[in-house]
């Protein structure tokens, strides 16, 4: 990401050090990952010490230090999840993609995390990709999911 | 400012308002064991081993006495079985992440706190945040932070801030309730090896 891009998202936010989270989100979002050039500018801008950004960086699982791959994939292990085969799901997409939890393949194409309910437990066992919703999955349908994006 | 009459362990301590309980007894020359607590810094409340009962109104309430303002007829007691429960409870908890900790062992003697109570493990930080606080809030630094959260917190140099400031003050390593060494462990990796 280059660093007139932090920038613009800075800017955007005024510059203002409350919206620290709210920029970090939105260089997370655009770029998939926080990379320490980035972490750095806005340190140096918002004159926040890097020492909180990283505090805050790792706190949130919604932040990542490291890059991810392009496709987000997100798979419930959540109760109800769990009790209508969530666990075959996530058996199939570690298969197809060669990744676990919280890993990222060479490719850079996919990254791997299990979350605890994603709060529409009626379409278990449910999975999301790139924030979209895929509700009552088989592990015979995953293939053509993943093959599609 | 105004005065503000209150009891601590049956002793009539008078006060200024704004004060927190520690800070009124140590005035007083009252002893209330801290871990997290250090004058030149902000209240923390991070470790909650200063823990007191505080009696207001009739109605008793376990406290951090170093965040705890002091107010009118409030009646403070340092010891009593709850709060050397909690005390040992602490003890026992931080002595399975620092067992060797000198401060610790001592406290543990003193609250009968068993340190093979909980499994080990040994990360040696027990979180008092006293090493990170102290760079912010009097060295201005922020050479160190924490990382991570619950069980997998940590403490984490920046390399780039640590080789310019750290070698030269190390003050931080003293404050460090369980063994200065750790913090130095921490900072030769960081800049060793530039992690993150
Ligand atoms: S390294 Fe020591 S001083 Fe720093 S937070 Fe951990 S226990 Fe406290
Ligand atoms: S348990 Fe999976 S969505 Fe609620
Ligand atoms: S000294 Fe009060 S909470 Fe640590």
């Amino acid at each position: 990401m280059d660093k007139d891009r932090v920038d613009q998202i800075i800017d955007k936010h005024e510059c203002e050090a409350s919206s620290l989270i709210q920029i970090l989100l939105e260089i997370q979002s655009e770029n998939h990952w926080l990379p320490k050039e980035a972490l750095e500018r806005v340190a140096e801008r918002l004159q926040v010490p890097l020492t909180r950004i990283l505090h805050i960086a790792t706190f949130y699982t919604a932040f990542s230090l490291v890059p991810k791959g392009q496709h987000e994939i997100h798979i419930c292990q959540g109760t109800a999840c769990h009790v209508r085969g969530a666990r075959r799901v996530l058996d199939t997409v570690q298969d197809l993609t060669g990744i676990k939890p919280g890993e990222t393949d060479l490719d850079l194409k996919f990254s791997l995390e299990t979350v605890n309910c994603l709060g529409c437990c009626a379409l278990g066992p449910v999975m999301e990709i790139d924030g979209k919703t895929h509700g009552n999955m088989a592990p015979a349908m995953i293939a053509d999911v993943l093959k599609k994006l | 400012m105004s005065e503000i009459i209150f009891q601590i362990d049956g002793r009539v301590v008078v006060a200024s308002q704004g004060m927190t309980v520690l800070e009124a007894a140590q005035k007083a020359g009252i002893s209330i064991p801290t871990l997290c607590h250090h004058e030149k810094l902000e209240p923390y409340g991070g470790c909650r081993f200063c823990t007191v009962e505080a009696e207001v109104r009739g109605w008793t309430k376990l406290v951090a006495s170093c965040l705890y303002p002091v107010e009118k007829d409030l009646v403070v007691r340092t010891r009593s079985q709850k709060v050397d429960r909690i005390r040992k409870m602490i003890l026992e908890l931080l002595l399975s992440h620092a067992p060797d900790a000198f401060e610790l062992q001592d406290l543990a003697k003193e609250y009968g706190a068993d340190k093979d109570r909980f499994e080990k493990e040994p990360s040696f930080c027990i979180h008092c945040g006293l090493c990170v606080r102290y760079c912010a809030e009097v060295k201005k630094k922020n050479a160190i932070g924490f990382i991570d959260r619950g069980t997998r917190r940590e403490i984490s140099f920046i390399p780039e801030i640590a080789s310019k400031e750290c070698w030269d003050c190390k003050e931080c390593f003293p404050l460090c309730p369980t063994e200065a060494l750790q913090a130095a462990f921490v900072l030769t990796k960081a800049l060793a090896f530039s992690l993150y």
